[in-house]
């Protein structure tokens, strides 16, 4: 069998017992650098390994997200846990299932044609053989490296079933299941005074005033510009941390304008700037021009629970649990802050509530960690305060997007520019910069390269290409190099605001041609599972070509395939406008080809279309002089329960001999546009700036 | 410090602790019942949220000396893997949560609710729910949960 070209996480981590083991009779151990977020992985991974194994999910001991225990796979993000990590996992236990097939086969004088597994025992002609993965196990050296070269099955017992989620149930019952709520004997709670900004240094600290205003036995950290807090009582620490920054001043401040929260503040900065695509042509002087600018506000990931870190220092180790995305980059940001070798140093991933990307679970770790090397011994739980949470967590960079097209005879664009003003969208602290204790303390490390790549898949550019047949097409990225707020990756990152800007584009050019939206874009998609989505998602939602604009309820449809590259969604909003919108009615079409686990799939479409809708109807970062100012949930709403539209999602063409494709973020973008598009038909004006609140539907009203 | 005694999920538990001690920190750190989260300590997320005397109310900006003596409902009291209250059983029915953080405040306001109105409409539950947030975009899934218990509750009260 000839070997086939290895993944790359396979090359990374390339030996057979990083991914499994068979450690007592009866149960199998299976290891994924990918963690739980609440995208229910965990839950896929078991079912990937119980069909790729031949056994029951009950057998499985899975194992995650650890620096001592599972493969290194970087980070859990990008929609790539199923389409790039379960590929891995999977080639690995097909080639671990064939070579105790071999075994077997060699072992016993079989045919190895006539030997199959069931639940780990090894069969000949249907009946057993007395062998099985256990008895087999001590002979078989899975130290080899993979070579990809065993067929992977495409026969399913437990992949395509609605399998429960793993996790659930303990989230249900009110357990222990997050990080928040482990208990470590002699832990201390600690909570962190935050430098007001990335410069700010400590002029002066009145440590005895923050005692006395403690109603109990407090210890305090300070080294550099790093303050922090602790306890044996949590009550008296937060109280404490409270009324702390009462008793600290700060030197070098550098006031922010309010203007800075809007994203055209983004076009006065000095910028990178790329190309990629098509070179620039001169359009033919006859040809008629597109032109409009689109802009999102920075967006929070606002998760419903504070960062959370604990960590430990004893005997030279330190030992760290965190809900960050990436333990093994986490390892090597802390390697450097704290002057450790890595090798001292584990990293464990506990569950934490939904991120959405790089909020501030490492910086929480990072925090505890400091903490501990300076009391050696005693465990240290930092749990972020709310208005530290949305004050201090990176936040997702506004960004500007200006769509430029010039038309040929039918009205269709002969030449597409996307030119796209954003900060940095990836800012992870892998390289051993952007976490905020590291900052704070002395000799902080350089800020991270102002570099991002352009793709694809892109960050700031992701999804900029649109994906319709148009004969030249370009990018022109302009990287912010200095942003007002630190800021990093959140669900689609680009995508959503550059996929509300193109679909936008789109419904303006369709009704520019005389031509209904849904057919418009049929007649510019030659990606045949793309007009099948779309298609798909007309017909759900019932559309009608023709419905009269400017009625106040309105129709719209937004359509992308997820970074070029990964699952294809079409979604129809329904909205209904008087003074502000009210979402009512959202259908969504999609196409992740192999699908694990179809609930839980439909479960993350639906989590991004609820979420893409408060984004697009409710959600902008506020600033004033001192930062961040929208610090609770008032002054940052979300979509509540009331405001929820009824939703239906269905998925197409789940074919086990295509590949999966990654689901998680996929509707993000085309529910922003969507909504963009409903809203626009409903008022018979457009709005082109995030979000569509009511004060900007009454400017577009009283512009009428 | 002082002793103060309060009915928790059934029973009478007695903790010291400063009066104002929001009860949500005696509830996970004196008690160790972490069923219950802090989400923002400024009664606006509902991740806190417990029943007292049956009403939902959210437990991180509440004292405890305010308590002492009411019959307060964590998650945990709602039910137990091995006799789960049917909410909970229609919540895993329903795969009913992605990350599940807000789900045992959200599941004590949805107690509060059909304890008092059997058969809720749809906009009721939402209505009753709209003090708890969730960021994931679980919510149809979690009204749906909702309808389906209240369903297995009246098919229960019939037999």
């Amino acid at each position: 069998m000839s070997a086939a070209k290895l993944p790359a996480l396979l090359e990374q981590n390339p030996r057979l017992d990083q991914w499994v083991g068979f450690p007592a009779p009866g149960r199998v151990r299976v290891s994924t650098g990918r963690v739980e977020i609440g995208q229910g992985v965990l839950t896929a991974m078991l079912q990937i390994a119980a069909d790729e194994l031949d056994v029951s999910p009950e057998r499985i001991d899975l194992e995650t997200g650890d620096t001592e225990l599972t493969p290194n796979e970087g980070y859990t993000a990008g929609s790539q846990s199923i389409q790039f990590g379960g590929v891995a996992l999977r080639l690995a236990l097909a080639e671990v299932r064939s070579l105790f097939l071999d075994h077997a086969a060699a072992e016993s004088g079989r045919k190895r044609a006539e030997l199959a597994v069931r639940d780990g025992a090894i069969l000949s002609g249907g009946r057993p053989t007395g062998q099985d993965y256990w008895s087999l196990a001590p002979a078989i050296d899975l130290s080899r490296h993979a070579t990809a070269g065993a067929p992977v099955k495409t026969d399913f017992a437990v992949v395509g079933r609605n399998a429960r989620r793993v996790d659930l149930a303990a989230k249900v019952f009110g357990q222990a299941a997050f990080i928040h709520d482990m208990q470590v004997d002699g832990m201390v709670h600690a909570r962190v005074v935050r430098q007001p900004q990335r410069s700010a240094t400590i002029a002066t600290v009145d440590e005895a005033a923050i005692r006395r205003a403690a109603k109990g036995e407090i210890d305090i950290v300070r080294d550099g510009n790093f303050l922090a807090i602790l306890g044996a009582d949590e009550t008296v620490v937060e109280a404490a941390a409270a009324v702390a920054p009462g008793h600290v001043t700060w030197d070098g401040l550098e006031p922010l304008s309010p203007f800075q929260e809007e994203a055209r503040w983004l076009l006065q900065r000095p910028t990178i700037d790329q190309s990629l695509g098509a070179p620039p042509t001169a359009p033919a002087p006859s040809a008629q021009r597109y032109e409009a600018t689109y802009t999102r506000m920075h967006i929070a990931h606002a998760s419903i629970g504070p960062s959370c870190g604990l960590a430990v220092y004893r005997d030279g180790k330190l030992q760290v649990w965190t809900h960050s995305q990436g333990v093994f980059p986490l390892r090597a940001a802390l390697a450097r802050t704290l002057e450790l070798d890595a090798a001292s140093i584990v990293v464990k991933h506990a569950q934490g509530p939904g991120c959405y990307g790089h909020n501030g679970a490492d910086d929480a770790a990072a925090d505890a960690a400091v903490i501990a090397m300076r009391r050696p011994g005693v465990p240290v739980r930092v749990r972020w305060r709310r208005d530290e949470e949305f004050g201090f967590e990176p936040v997702s960079p506004a960004m500007v997007v200006m769509v430029q097209a010039s038309l040929d005879a039918t009205g269709r664009p002969g030449d597409w520019t996307t030119e796209i003003w954003s900060g940095k969208h990836g800012n992870r602290p892998g390289g051993g910069g952007n976490l905020l204790a590291a900052e704070a303390l002395p000799n902080p490390p350089p800020a991270p390269p102002a570099v991002e790549a352009v793709g694809p898949p892109g960050a700031g550019t992701r999804n900029g290409e649109p994906l319709y047949a148009f004969p030249a097409k370009r990018i022109v990225h302009h990287l912010v190099t200095e942003t007002p707020v630190r800021t990093s990756s959140l669900r689609g990152l680009g995508a959503t605001a550059n996929v509300f800007a193109i679909e936008s584009a789109i419904d303006e050019l369709a009704e520019r041609a005389s031509a209904d939206p849904v057919e418009y874009r049929l007649s510019i998609l030659t990606d045949k599972r793309a007009r099948a989505v779309i298609e798909k998602v007309a017909r759900m939602a019932g559309w009608q070509p023709g419905l009269a604009s400017g009625t106040g309820r309105g129709r719209g449809i937004g359509f992308a395939r997820y970074k070029n590259m990964a699952a294809y969604a079409a979604i129809v909003a329904e909205v209904e406008v008087d003074e502000s919108v009210r979402l009512t009615r959202v259908w969504c079409a999609a196409d992740g080809g192999l699908i694990i686990n179809p609930d839980g799939a439909i479960n993350q479409l639906e989590g991004g279309i609820i979420q893409g809708a408060s984004w697009a109807l409710k959600e902008g970062v506020r600033l004033d002089s001192a930062g961040i100012s929208s610090r609770d949930w008032e002054t940052y709403p979300v979509l509540r329960f009331r405001e929820v539209p009824e939703v239906t999602v269905e998925l197409i063409n789940q074919a086990p001999e295509l590949p999966p494709l990654g689901v998680g973020e996929a509707t993000g973008g085309p529910t922003v546009a969507a909504i963009g598009n409903a809203v626009a038909h409903a008022l018979g004006a457009r709005l082109r700036d995030l979000p569509l609140t009511r004060e900007r539907v009454m400017a577009a009203l009283l512009q009428g | 410090m002082e002793e103060i005694a309060l009915m928790v999920n059934g029973g009478m538990v007695r903790v010291n602790a400063d009066p104002d001690t929001p009860l949500l920190d005696v509830l996970r750190n004196h008690l160790g019942l972490v069923g219950s989260k802090f989400g923002c300590g400024l009664e606006q997320c509902g991740s806190c949220m417990v029943l007292v005397d049956g009403s939902p109310e959210k437990s991180c900006g509440k004292a405890v000396s305010t308590v002492a003596g009411k019959d307060i409902l964590t998650i945990e009291g709602l039910g137990t893997p091995e006799q789960p209250h049917p909410l909970q059983t229609a919540f895993l029915d329903e795969q009913a949560g992605q990350c599940g953080y807000c789900l045992p405040g959200i599941l004590v306001s949805a107690k509060a609710l059909l304890d008092r109105n059997k058969t809720p409409s749809r906009a009721e539950i939402a209505a009753a729910l709209d003090d708890n947030i969730c960021r994931c975009g679980s919510h149809l899934r979690i009204l749906r949960a909702v309808e389906r218990a209240a369903a297995a509750m009246r098919a229960g009260a019939e037999r």
